[in-house]
């Protein structure tokens, strides 16, 4: 009787600690998840490697481009074109403004969103600011590039993309490296 | 053997430290109960802070800061402090009389499990007096409102629901221990009483998902005070992925706080309508079914988080389908009934208000699993109005009900039988008046956690707040009643209820002895 209640209490001892690490597990199951279907708008923070493609003059793509600065952010950020019309194929390039006003350097990371989901992993970019994370002086300004291709394959009912960069203040999390370079 | 060594093994020490040190499954079941009722009327003061509040429109009696921080308290308490300890104390005085066991599998852990729970909720309750107040989130306490932005003393939050967490964690272990171990000879797995049958598959779902809670808010933990990222975008993590993490321990919750209540209406509904359960295979089936699919629907409680198409419709469907094992307990409590003999005492009165409430609740549900309609519903009075209508007239009334149905076999006496229905008259209409309203305003748009609101809910508003007053001031009325017979009710009869009321507990003595069943009992 004493053999069998620990072990079964062992067991479910164990079920539990599992269950604890599943709980973390779905972290990066989420992010797999996310990247596979393209849910939620999360696009690749890698850059895309161009593979040979005929551009399709058939089909016109409109991409639109947004900016939204996090709570408490105080940088100007800006895309240069609110609007581009693209052939799925094609290499297309952009630049987004960035101006940090005060008067002490600020670190800054761009976080993309993509609409419609199922264009995310349709809208390859080959460089763009958000891989990195954006060191500024105080006052200092930039031009930033992003250069894309939309896929050839992105589906039919695709006619406009909207890509939106939420910029955040990470000066905090990167303090020492700044903090050396006041 | 001499009488005072007979003393020391067959009756309780004396004082505090009977309490303090008791490994005896009847004495925890007690301080559980009590302790989660002590539990339920400090949540109960705190809804009735909100309801003051929503009393008329405008901002009267508290500061917005404070609203959050009651809706929040009232939430966390409700759920972690009174419903949840209320079914680990029914089980803990329950089962073992019900399987024919002399106490629970392992009474020292249980003794622990219990009193750290004490330590979680003055933790819990501390943070109301610190400064920047209390968590003021909601009891989801959704990142990065309960990471970014919250007040200092979340981290004390973070450690009550670790702590509490760990208690289940035991609790559950303890049952299922229990149930696996100690059922007496002859006690089947298909022959143990339903709620048996639910505290075993409730207690499966605790150990399955309470690490998960453990879990998300640790990471919210390493968020605020050790600079990871899980919910923060800015450092490539996602906020919406706390919803995922949270629903996926929140759905199975909800769960946990109905499953044991369907075992104690499926006890109480037999004994007074004076026949069988009818399908009682089915019920155990339907327990497990809605136990397994409550896994995969987490997500309708996050419709509107932007998902894909296919998403929305697989979590659509898959809630919609909880409705039927649901349904087949309706349909068996109600057949059961059917052509019974049926009397309706005050267990009774709350078992079939349970049925018929909840499954008002259980309607609710289905309209807000509606993806479509859950854009135009998320978010309202409307979700208020379910969520509360299959707790309390689910949860908490089946726990008035168990109180009723076995207090007698607990302590000895009768309860007054006019006084609990009275009890009972005033929750109900109480309940109504509170809940009702809230679909009607619900749909009409008014949003749930704000103080303050449009004036066309204002009448509505008013009814329910006159509702609430009234149920709460009825629980005062409640614990009258059970002090009362517990001081000086009326003895019970051994079997309490007749020869209707199956099960071994009704075999034993009222009050049922100190140690039962030290001997198994033969089940045929």
């Amino acid at each position: 009787m004493r053999t069998s209640i620990a072990k079964t209490s062992l067991r479910l001892l164990g079920v539990s600690v599992a269950m604890f690490g599943f709980g973390f597990a779905l972290v990066p199951l989420y992010d797999v998840f996310c990247e596979v279907t393209g849910l939620n708008g999360k696009t690749s923070n890698q850059a895309y490697e161009s593979v040979g493609a005929d551009v399709d003059r058939s089909r016109t793509i409109k991409v639109q481009f947004l900016t939204t600065n996090n709570d408490g952010m105080a940088w100007q950020f800006k895309p240069t074109i609110r609007e581009l019309r693209v052939h799925p194929g094609e290499l297309a390039e952009t630049e987004f403004f960035a101006k940090n006003p005060s008067a002490s350097a600020m670190v800054a990371q761009a976080v993309p969103s993509l609409v419609p989901f199922n264009a995310a992993e349709f809208f390859h970019k080959t460089e763009c600011f958000c891989f990195t994370q954006q060191t500024l002086a105080g006052g200092q300004e930039i031009m930033m590039p992003l250069r894309f291709i939309v896929d050839q394959d992105i589906p039919k009912d695709v006619h406009t993309i909207t890509l939106a960069y939420t910029l955040f203040d990470v000066t905090s999390k990167a303090s020492p490296r700044v903090a050396q370079a006041n | 053997m001499s009488t005072t060594t007979a003393d020391h093994h067959h009756g309780p020490a004396k004082g505090f430290s009977r309490w303090l040190y008791t490994t005896n499954h009847k004495d925890i079941g007690s301080m559980y109960l009590w302790f989660s009722f002590a539990m339920f009327l400090v949540g109960g003061t705190f809804a009735l802070v909100i309801r003051a509040e929503l009393f008329q429109p405008g901002l009267q009696i508290v500061q917005p800061e404070f609203f959050n921080q009651m809706t929040t308290m009232h939430g966390l308490i409700m759920v972690f402090g009174a419903v949840m300890p209320a079914f680990v104390g029914l089980a803990n005085w329950l089962i073992p009389m019900m399987i024919g066991a002399p106490d629970m599998a392992l009474p020292r852990m249980n003794n622990w499990s219990f009193w750290i729970l004490p330590f979680a909720f003055t933790m819990m309750l501390s943070t109301l007096f610190m400064e920047g107040g209390a968590p003021n989130f909601g009891w989801t306490f959704y990142a990065p409102l309960s990471t970014t932005y919250a007040p200092p003393s979340v981290t004390f939050f973070i450690f009550a629901v670790h702590i509490m967490g760990a208690s289940s964690i035991m609790g559950s272990i303890n049952i299922i221990a229990t149930i696996m171990n100690l059922r007496a000879p002859g006690m089947t797995y298909m022959k143990m009483p339903l709620f048996v049958w639910t505290w075993f598959i409730t207690a499966y779902l605790l150990i399955a998902v309470m690490p998960v809670l453990a879990g998300v808010v640790t990471m919210m933990l390493m968020d605020i005070h050790f600079g990871t990222s899980f919910f923060s975008a800015a450092g490539g993590g996602d906020p919406v992925l706390f919803q995922h993490v949270f629903w996926f321990f929140g759905h199975p919750e909800v769960y946990i706080m109905i499953l044991p209540a369907f075992g104690i209406v499926s006890a109480i509904i037999p004994t007074f309508s004076r026949k069988r359960l009818f399908g009682y295979d089915s019920m155990v089936y339907a327990t497990s079914s809605i136990a397994f699919l409550s896994f995969i629907v987490w997500a309708h409680h996050m419709f509107t988080v932007g998902m894909p198409i296919a998403g929305e419709l697989f979590f659509m469907y898959a809630t919609m389908l909880i409705a039927v094992p649901t349904g087949v307990k309706v349909f068996n409590w109600v057949t059961t009934m059917f052509r019974g003999s049926l009397t309706f005492e005050t267990p009774m009165l709350f078992a079939i208000a349970f049925v018929i409430l909840f499954t008002i609740g259980g309607l609710s549900g289905l309209m807000l699993a509606i993806a479509p309609a859950d854009f135009q519903y998320h978010d309202t009075y409307f979700v208020v109005a379910h969520f509360h209508y299959v707790l309390v007239p689910g949860a908490i009334f089946s726990i008035f009900a168990a109180v009723y149905y076995w207090l007698p076999k607990w302590c000895g006496n009768m309860y007054d039988e006019t006084l609990g229905k009275m009890h009972f008259w005033l929750s109900f209409v109480g309940i109504n008046l509170t809940f009702f309203p809230m679909h009607w305003v619900g749909l009409a748009g008014m949003p749930r956690r704000i103080p303050d609101y449009a004036l066309q809910f204002a009448d509505f508003n008013m009814v329910a707040s006159m509702g609430a007053f009234l149920f709460g001031a009825s629980q005062i009325f409640f614990l009258f009643i059970i002090v009362k017979t517990i001081r000086n009710g009326k003895p019970a009869t051994d079997d309490v209820w007749g020869d209707s009321a199956e099960g071994l507990e009704w075999t034993i003595p009222s009050p049922a002895p100190y140690h039962t069943f030290t001997t198994p009992p033969v089940v045929h």
